[in-house]
């Protein structure tokens, strides 16, 4: 089964309370965040909480990613390094402008993967928060094997754009759907900016319905309250998942006769179909319509 | 003839057959107005006056309630004239204590108090008493335990001074006031009833002293000998404060919801169900995620029960909760509803939750939310001794509701802090496991093993169900093997059943 | 190793502030103040020992305020008030 990436929730990392419970909520990533919400006073501090959180917590099957500070500060190494010797599965690089960026960020894990003989271990992701990281999308999703996706971080965006965020986004869209396409075309994973008033759920969920339409794999979330809003608009109808275990059905059939054909009532079902049926059932398993044991 | 002087023989014979006398004739009648003698009213008098009116002495029981919670003024004050008298080796026998009564502990020392009832402590006063103030051990009952108690003798209270927010110049009185000067509200008067009704003596105190008649009332006149005006009864803005109070917490909210769920696949959320939630943020919230299932299912509940809160009252007004049964009403709103609504019904604590009165409204409960200190792996329950051995709680109706529900729920966090919720063994045990069916974390619900067909529905609908045994081990690999608590060999407090036997006793805790 | 003052951790609930000295006598001196003393003061005084003597620190004084946090976050807290009061960090430069 692939890896859901409907939530990925901020923690800040210098908090050890709400890093020790973010687990519970069930999201299917946790963001521990070494940069914004981390003064330059307890950089240092809150790396080494970070380091030993993931040294040490049983996270479960919930994917552990780290934000790095950028490596031009006199942080970002330092963050990489630790996080790396934890054994973290992400480091997000924020406000990632050019796919060099990226690359440099490689050139960083490989040197501590290499000490600790692991090389190939950590995956990349990049958020990309301004007018040049759009316009450079599809460059930075390819720039390394190690990507696993791209985010879109809107309130640097928007400001870089001169403008500021409305509750219907219409000055995202752009943003929006060229990291769809760009994480598309590169086969890896795309995620939505936070949205960050909890006290309006109703256009938290318009937001998150938007998205979804547009293509996004999952939304970057701040509150714990704010991932079942997202995991009820990402989980699948009935009537889409009836359909999708018939194909999937109809491909085991195919499998038993050897065959490469594989047709639905009379009709051929193209690769495309596929592989949203492999994804509908995927999502609908994790928000626990139906059981692994069902199909 | 048949002239009553023809008849008077035949008088005489019937009175001598009964054992009766025949009519002497009356006393001449009493012909002031009525407005002026219900209103001067023989028993309002100085709480000074009605201590040495009532006849208390040193060495007896005297009783409070404390539906005013963390505002109470009344304990306090009576307690501290009680000490200006002079009394001596006196046994408090209160519905609970809580940290606004740690005044108690200088009376303590003083001599004045000597033996404390209640069903619960906090604050200092639990602190001290942990570490051994007392010489004699607290008794601690549950709601239900009290009212029992009182009913059948086995806690005889000499001198009940109850606290009521209106009450006229004949004793008639109830926690809320129709007046304009009305002062304080706490709605139902449930824990003082018991003492009402058995105590041999009973000083109402009201900060709002109210024309005769004061119905619909809650203790009636002929059950008091005097009445107190004070400045304050207590302050009610302080009732919902403390263990009571609505989660903003996102672990708490967790909690409610997957309570929620429990309770909508447990078997018992049907048509005319009954439930009550037992105070915690996440058992007082769960009612909340409940509501959108009942209305979209169209399920309406027949009654809710116990410590009445706002969620409840908003439910009831919207059609959803037919009757509102109330031992305490848990903040303002309730109370309001309570002065307010006929269909929100006051009740004594004997007849709330009383193990040996077959009326109790326990007895017709179908699910009960509750909060707890420890769940230990038999699931037992502590709710009244924290994990470091110091009392911080009180027993409440906890083992009361769990014990006569069809379906009990506890709602606790593996984890506070570092302190873990579900143990190997409870520190103090308060409700036996046999009574809890269903213990819900934020890392896993557990059923108890003597409801087979619970943990199965509960898992059809595709709940994380897991054994309490690996709760109880995966709180340890978080937090660590916590050392052994330093008690001492002096037993601070007994702990009885709702059956009147001793159930466990508390150590003092050694710094 | 020379030891300036420094501090690191909160006291907010889950974390834990450590403050180090430099040592008035040999060996570490450790002076813990916790809302879990009972159940974990021992557990918690060892990870603070075991934290400092992997830095090579066998000579401080420490003060420790805790809230009931877990012994990583002590690690880390314990790491960060060392390395602040050495000016020598784990990480490298």
């Amino acid at each position: 089964m692939q890896r859901l990436r409907r939530t990925m929730m901020f923690v800040p990392g210098n908090n050890p309370a709400m890093m020790a419970d973010a687990f519970i909520y069930g999201p299917d990533s946790i963001m521990l965040d070494l940069e914004d919400s981390v003064t330059m006073a307890e950089k240092d501090a809150a790396r080494l909480l970070v380091h030993n959180a993931l040294k040490t917590i049983d996270y479960g099957n919930t994917e552990m990613v780290v934000r790095v500070n950028p490596l031009n500060t006199p942080y970002g190494k330092k963050d990489v390094e630790a996080v790396v010797k934890a054994g973290v599965h992400v480091i997000r690089m924020p406000k990632t402008e050019t796919a060099d960026e990226i690359r440099e960020l490689e050139a960083e894990i490989v040197k501590v993967e290499t000490e600790l003989g692991c090389v190939g271990r950590t995956q990349i992701m990049a958020a990309i928060e301004s007018t040049l990281g759009v316009i450079n999308a599809y460059d930075i999703a390819t720039a390394s094997k190690r990507m696993m996706g791209i985010a879109l971080g809107a309130e640097d965006y928007s400001a870089n754009l001169k403008t500021q965020r409305t509750p219907e986004g219409m000055e995202l869209l752009l943003a929006r759907q060229t990291i769809v396409v760009a994480a598309r075309a590169a086969g890896i994973d795309a995620l939505d900016t936070v949205y960050s008033n909890l006290n309006d759920m109703e256009t938290f969920r318009k937001e998150v319905e938007l998205i979804k339409s547009l293509g996004f794999d999952g939304k970057s979330i701040i509150n714990p309250r704010q991932i079942e809003v997202v995991n009820e608009v990402f989980a699948p109808k009935e009537k889409e998942i009836q359909k999708s275990l018939t194909i999937l059905a109809a491909i085991k059939e195919a499998e038993k006769r050897g065959s490469g054909v594989i047709a639905v009532n009379g009709k051929m079902v193209d690769r495309p179909v596929v592989i949203r049926a492999q994804r509908t059932i995927d999502l609908a398993i994790a928000s626990g319509i139906i059981k692994k044991e069902d199909i | 003839m048949n002239s009553i002087k023809d008849r008077a023989a035949l008088i005489s014979e019937a009175a001598a057959r009964m054992g009766k006398d025949t009519f002497k004739g009356t006393a001449n009648k009493n012909t002031m107005a009525r407005t002026e003698m219900t209103q001067q009213g023989a028993k309002v008098t100085t709480l000074e006056d009605a201590i040495r009116k009532s006849g208390l002495q040193d060495g007896m029981t005297i009783s409070f309630h404390h539906h005013f919670r963390g505002g109470d003024k009344v304990i306090n004050m009576v307690v501290a004239k009680l000490a200006e008298m002079g009394f001596k080796n006196l046994h408090l026998a209160s519905s609970s204590l809580i940290d606004v009564h740690e005044p108690l502990i200088e009376h303590i020392k003083a001599g004045v108090i000597t033996k404390i009832s209640t069903s619960g402590l906090r604050g200092n006063l639990a602190k001290e008493i942990s570490h051994g103030l007392m010489e004699e051990p607290v008794i601690f009952r549950s709601h239900g335990g009290r009212g029992s108690a009182i009913a059948n003798g086995d806690l005889k209270i000499d001198v009940a001074f109850l606290g009521a927010s209106s009450a006229d110049p004949m004793g008639n009185a109830c926690g809320y006031s129709r007046s304009e000067n009305a002062k304080s509200i706490c709605g139902s008067l449930g824990y003082a009833l018991p003492d009402a009704q058995y105590a041999k003596h009973v000083i109402i105190l009201t900060d709002d002293l109210v024309a005769y008649p004061n119905t619909p009332y809650s203790i009636s006149e002929r059950n008091v000998e005097s009445v107190v005006v004070v400045d304050s009864v207590g302050d009610s803005s302080k009732i919902s404060s403390g263990a009571i109070r609505d989660t903003k917490n996102p672990r708490d909210i967790l909690l409610a919801k997957q309570a929620a769920k429990v309770i909508i696949n447990s078997g018992y959320f049907k048509e005319g169900f009954s439930i009550q939630t037992g105070s915690g943020g996440a058992s007082l919230a769960a009612v909340k995620y409940i509501r959108q299932s009942m209305i979209d299912q169209g399920i309406k509940a027949s009654f809710a029960l116990g410590g009445i809160t706002a969620h409840m009252v908003k439910m009831h007004e919207e059609g959803l909760i037919d009757r509102l049964i109330d031992v305490q009403s848990f903040d303002k709103v309730a109370a309001e509803s309570l002065k307010n609504d006929p269909k929100h019904q006051e009740v004594s604590a004997n007849e709330y939750a009383s193990f040996d009165e077959p009326g109790s409204a326990t007895h017709s409960l179908d699910i009960v939310i509750l909060s707890a200190l420890e769940v230990d792996v038999n699931f037992n329950v502590n709710v009244l001794v924290g994990s470091d051995g110091i009392i911080r709680g009180a027993i409440g109706g906890h083992p009361d509701t769990a014990g006569d529900s069809a379906l009990s729920i506890i709602v606790c966090p593996l984890l506070r802090g570092r302190i873990p919720c579900v143990v190997d063994e409870v520190t103090t045990h308060i409700t036996p496991g046999s009574s809890v069916d269903v213990v819900v974390t934020e890392y896993g619900i557990a059923v108890n093993p003597r409801r087979p067909e619970i943990k199965e529905r509960l898992i059809a609908a595709g709940l994380n169900v897991v054994e309490i045994e690996a709760l109880k081990d995966r709180a340890k690999s978080i937090i660590g093997e916590a050392a052994p608590l330093p008690f001492g060999d002096k037993v601070v407090g007994i702990v009885m059943n709702r059956d009147g036997s001793v159930m466990d006793v508390i150590k003092n805790i050694v710094d | 190793m020379e030891i300036k003052n420094a501090f690191a951790g909160t006291l907010e609930s889950g974390d834990i502030l450590i403050q180090i000295a430099p040592a008035e006598q040999a060996g570490l001196q450790i002076e813990l103040d916790s809302t879990v003393a009972y159940q974990f003061g021992e557990q918690i005084k060892k990870v603070i020992t075991e934290t400092l003597t992997g830095l090579g620190i066998n000579d401080a004084s420490v003060k420790a305020t805790d809230k009931g946090a877990l012994d990583c976050t002590i690690r880390a807290r314990v790491t960060a008030a060392a390395v602040r009061a050495t000016g020598k960090d784990v990480w490298a430069d």
